[in-house]
């Protein structure tokens, strides 16, 4: 089989698989964070009781997160040392950054903060908990620095082949991080306001205790929730708009737009052919399209067959077009669960806005109950359709993909890792799954403040 | 000094803080199905490391990260030359790290059992593989004339490389017994004390034949700039042995810190300015100048690695600080 495929079949799938446990990590942080700091203010246990009870599913999801982040700090020169090669002078800095940063900041007082609850005093404990919330998402923000220089690189020039740095403020300030940060940072935010509200709905439909604890964590979790929604969308507003203007091919691609348009139309669902290049069949509003890339309803979008043309032009001969049917797909179901996202978190704001008693609204938890698919599928997706639809390039204008993958590694070394990874992943799954259910279901524990019995130290002890 | 030499020093200090922090780590978790004889002992020996370990292994990525940025072409002509040694180490390390935070979360003996052997097996193959990579690189690996690795997987594994890799694990073992002598109660501590004093001496004979081969089969004593950390690291260990049998463990401890540290750097003087020596012909071994970044991103780098190292070393000491009470089988565990 072909290395390069094997390479990138990979790829995708360990990050997405890391992916997979990484929002939750950056919204729940935070959120953790929040609930230690009601405790803290207003002295009430239940708050304590509600940070142990969602902390320890924060940390079965966290154990994974970290595992399978190792792999992607290796993978970058075992599969891609061509790529590597080229990019290092760049790409590894926010690497490098992002650990010296941000790893060490988040683990060290992770550590802390689960082993220091009878160690530190109230205040230092919390503290340790907001700087694991500012250790993950500066971690998410370095590495996203990194790949958003790939989706639009500045601050650099060519020399022998490799891309050199010229420009560290450029590099890490790129017009693309603008956008991709905040679209990240908040989808964080509504995967663990959307994780609170599911567990919390669970507790309130099914086994009925501890009722007052839930019912805050529900309303929590919305308000989260909801905020964090809102946000995603409009900057995922936005940065599609400034996609148009970078890399208009992958909008064309997401909105199966084939030939250039004014005023574009938005495309509800679309059936093509991808070898003649045009529509079977679709269901389209006229001007939509028009108005989501520029505010107004009659500016003209270009389409795949006038931007290969003009590729060809510029790049010389090649296929320029990513796979229209994955960019289009992908697009939708990141946008179609964001809407229902939406949607459910207003409901249920507004349930709590009327002072109803949720647990009337037996439809409504088992809604949200079911809603946490949700979140999920759209960071899955949402980041297919952004690295799926740059292709065919790697660094978008400097480097094919094709020529970013090792020369020297040979595919029946890719298939094993890729064979034994997945395996690896799939058993750590199930096991994941099977912890998560365990501990969502249990009740929270009572207090039991038993004294500690002082032990000789380490030091003296010696 | 040049930026170079400086990334080259910078990340010689990483790997020794990696293999010094880590090390004990790892020789912790080779120990746990041998020092726990029950559940409740064995909670105790990963609570010894529970607060640390991950804190710990980001010496590691950083590391990694540090290569990537400072001297990319080794990282990917080491990182694709060693492809299979390295996936073994990413799987096992994979497994430990989640073993950790799994383990104590379900009651079945089986599911403990299983989590258990994972967390041995997870911290013995990065030891040893760790070793043999330590060794390749001061052996020299087949690279071209392109910096591409010609080599093959088994081509890694030999004898000397084999050596450094045992040597690793011995070397893990004695620091990890000790770490655990000083932090954990009876019926652990004691253990952990006599299992230290057997590896002493194993880990000493280890040594000193590793540094015997590498003399007579390798250019790591060719410059000369290898003898002081080679000797500081023999005193330091036997230093270790006799400060253990005096039951002064503290002091046992910072003697395998400090051996660990000049293992490290001996390898890196003997290897400076090389970082990756070819066997098949000197000029296309891969050196802190033919392998670097732009002088315009290593400077960064060391502006971002002067502010933001010393922080690190402050907040992990006041972790250690923190967490300095021996732990026994009455206080509450979390792992
Ligand atoms: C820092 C860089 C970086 C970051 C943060 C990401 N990627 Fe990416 N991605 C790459 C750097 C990259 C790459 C190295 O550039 C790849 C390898 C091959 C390619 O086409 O680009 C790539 C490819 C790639 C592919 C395969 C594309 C193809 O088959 O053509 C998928 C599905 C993803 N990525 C998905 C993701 C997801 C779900 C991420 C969420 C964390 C993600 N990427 C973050
Ligand atoms: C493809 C490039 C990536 C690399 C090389 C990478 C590397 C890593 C590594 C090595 C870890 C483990 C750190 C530890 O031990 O604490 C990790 C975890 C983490 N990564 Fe990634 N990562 C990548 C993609 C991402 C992305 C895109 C984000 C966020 C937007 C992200 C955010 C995080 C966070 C928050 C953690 C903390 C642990 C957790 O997942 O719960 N990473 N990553
Ligand atoms: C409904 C409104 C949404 C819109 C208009 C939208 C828009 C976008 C766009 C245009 C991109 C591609 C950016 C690029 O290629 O550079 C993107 C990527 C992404 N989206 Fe969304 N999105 C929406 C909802 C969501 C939701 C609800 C989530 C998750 C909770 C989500 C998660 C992601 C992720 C993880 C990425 C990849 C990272 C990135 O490039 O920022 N999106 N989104």
């Amino acid at each position: 089989m072909d290395p390069l495929f094997l390479a990138r079949l990979q790829f995708a799938i360990v990050t997405v698989y890391h992916w997979f446990f990484v929002p939750l990590t950056l919204g729940m942080t935070i959120l953790l964070a929040l609930m230690e700091t009601q405790y803290v203010r207003s002295g009430d246990e239940t708050y304590k009781r509600m940070v142990k009870f969602f902390g320890t599913l924060f940390l079965i999801n966290f154990a994974i997160g970290v595992a399978t982040g190792i792999v992607q700090e290796f993978q970058f020169g075992m599969n891609w040392s061509q790529y590597s090669r080229f990019v290092g002078d760049i790409f590894g800095v926010p690497l490098a950054i992002e650990a010296l940063l941000a790893f060490f900041m988040e683990s060290t007082f992770l550590g802390v903060w689960v082993f220091g609850w009878d160690k530190l005093s109230k205040k230092a404990h919390l503290a340790a908990i907001w700087l694991v919330a500012l250790g993950s998402n500066l971690s998410a923000l370095w590495i996203l620095i990194a790949n958003s220089w790939m989706q639009e690189p500045v601050g650099y020039t060519l020399e022998n082949g490799r891309a050199v740095m010229t420009d560290f403020l450029a590099v890490a300030t790129n017009p693309s991080i603008r956008y991709q940060f905040p679209h990240v940072f908040f989808s964080g935010m509504s995967t663990a306001g959307f994780f609170v509200v599911a567990v919390a709905a669970w507790h309130l439909l099914r086994k009925q205790t501890h009722v007052d604890l839930f019912s805050k964590a529900l309303r929590w979790g919305l308000v989260y929730a909801l905020v964090g929604t809102i946000f995603v969308i409009t900057a995922g507003h936005f940065q599609g708009q400034h996609m148009v203007e970078t890399q208009p091919m992958k909008m064309a691609a997401a909105e199966a737009l084939w030939d250039t348009e004014q005023p574009a139309a938005f495309s509800l669902f679309t059936i093509g052919d991808m070898a003649k290049r045009e529509d079977i069949f679709a269901i389209k509003i006229p001007g939509l399209l028009s108005f989501l890339s520029c505010n107004n309803f009659s500016c003209e979008v270009q389409g795949m067959n006038q931007l290969q043309a003009a590729y060809e032009q510029q790049y010389g001969p090649g296929n320029y077009i990513p796979n229209a049917m994955l960019a289009y797909w992908n697009f939708r179901l990141m946008v179609g669960a964001g809407t229902l996202m939406l949607l459910l978190a207003l409901y249920g704001v507004w349930l709590m806005y009327k002072k109803r008693d949720f647990r009337q609204h037996a439809n409504f938890l088992l809604f949200a109950v079911w809603a946490l698919i949700l979140p999920y599928l759209a960071n899955a997706t949402g980041w297919l359709f952004t690295e799926l639809g740059r292709q065919p390039w790697v660094v978008f204008g400097l480097m094919k993909t094709e020529q970013g993958v090792s020369n020297t590694v040979p595919a029946s070394w890719v298939l094993l890792s890729l064979i034994t990874y997945t395996l690896l992943y799939a058993a750590l799954i199930v096991a994941n799954v099977y912890l998560l259910r365990k501990y969502a279901r249990r009740d929270p524990e009572e207090e039991s403040e038993q004294p500690e019995t002082p032990a000789p130290t380490l030091v003296g002890a010696a | 000094m040049d930026l170079n030499t400086i990334w080259f020093v910078l990340i010689a200090v990483l790997f020794a803080g990696f293999f010094m922090l880590e090390g004990f780590d790892y020789g912790v978790g080779m120990l746990l199905p041998f020092l726990g004889r029950t559940d409740d002992e064995r909670r105790l020996i990963i609570n010894a490391i529970g607060p640390v370990w991950d804190g710990n292994e980001v010496w590691m990525l950083t590391a990694g990260g540090a290569m990537f940025a400072a001297f990319a072409q080794w990282y990917a002509t080491m990182f694709s030359g060693f492809y299979i040694a390295l996936l073994l180490m990413l799987l096992a390390l994979i497994l430990r790290g989640v073993s950790f935070e799994y383990r104590s979360k379900h009651e079945d003996p089986r599911w403990r059992n299983a989590w258990d052997w994972s967390i041995f097996i997870g911290s013995s193959l990065p030891a040893l593989l760790w070793g043999v990579a330590v060794a390749n690189i001061i052996r020299g690996v087949p690279i071209d004339a392109d910096m591409n690795f010609v080599g093959s997987f088994f081509g890694l594994l030999n004898p000397f490389a084999l050596l450094g890799g045992v040597m690793f694990v011995a070397v893990f073992l004695f620091h990890g017994a000790i770490y655990l002598a000083l932090k954990t109660g009876d019926p652990v501590m004691n253990r952990a004390q006599a299992t230290a004093k057997k590896m002493w001496l194993i880990a000493l004979a280890l040594v000193v034949l590793f540094v015997v081969y590498a003399f007579a089969a390798t250019g790591l004593y060719a410059s000369g700039a290898a003898y002081l950390p080679t000797l500081i690291a023999a005193v330091a260990l036997i230093l270790a042995g006799i400060f253990l049998n005096r039951g002064r463990t503290g002091r046992a401890f910072a003697m395998t810190a400090l051996t660990i540290i000049f293992v490290t750097f001996t390898a890196f003087a003997g290897l400076y300015p090389n970082v990756l020596p070819s066997t098949l012909d000197p000029a296309y071994s891969l050196t802190i100048y033919n392998a670097s970044a732009s002088q315009y991103t290593l400077k960064i780098m060391t502006i971002v690695a002067l502010i933001f190292t010393p922080l690190v070393l402050i907040y992990q000491g006041w972790t250690y600080y923190t967490f300095r009470q021996r732990l026994t089988l009455e206080h509450e565990m979390e792992y």
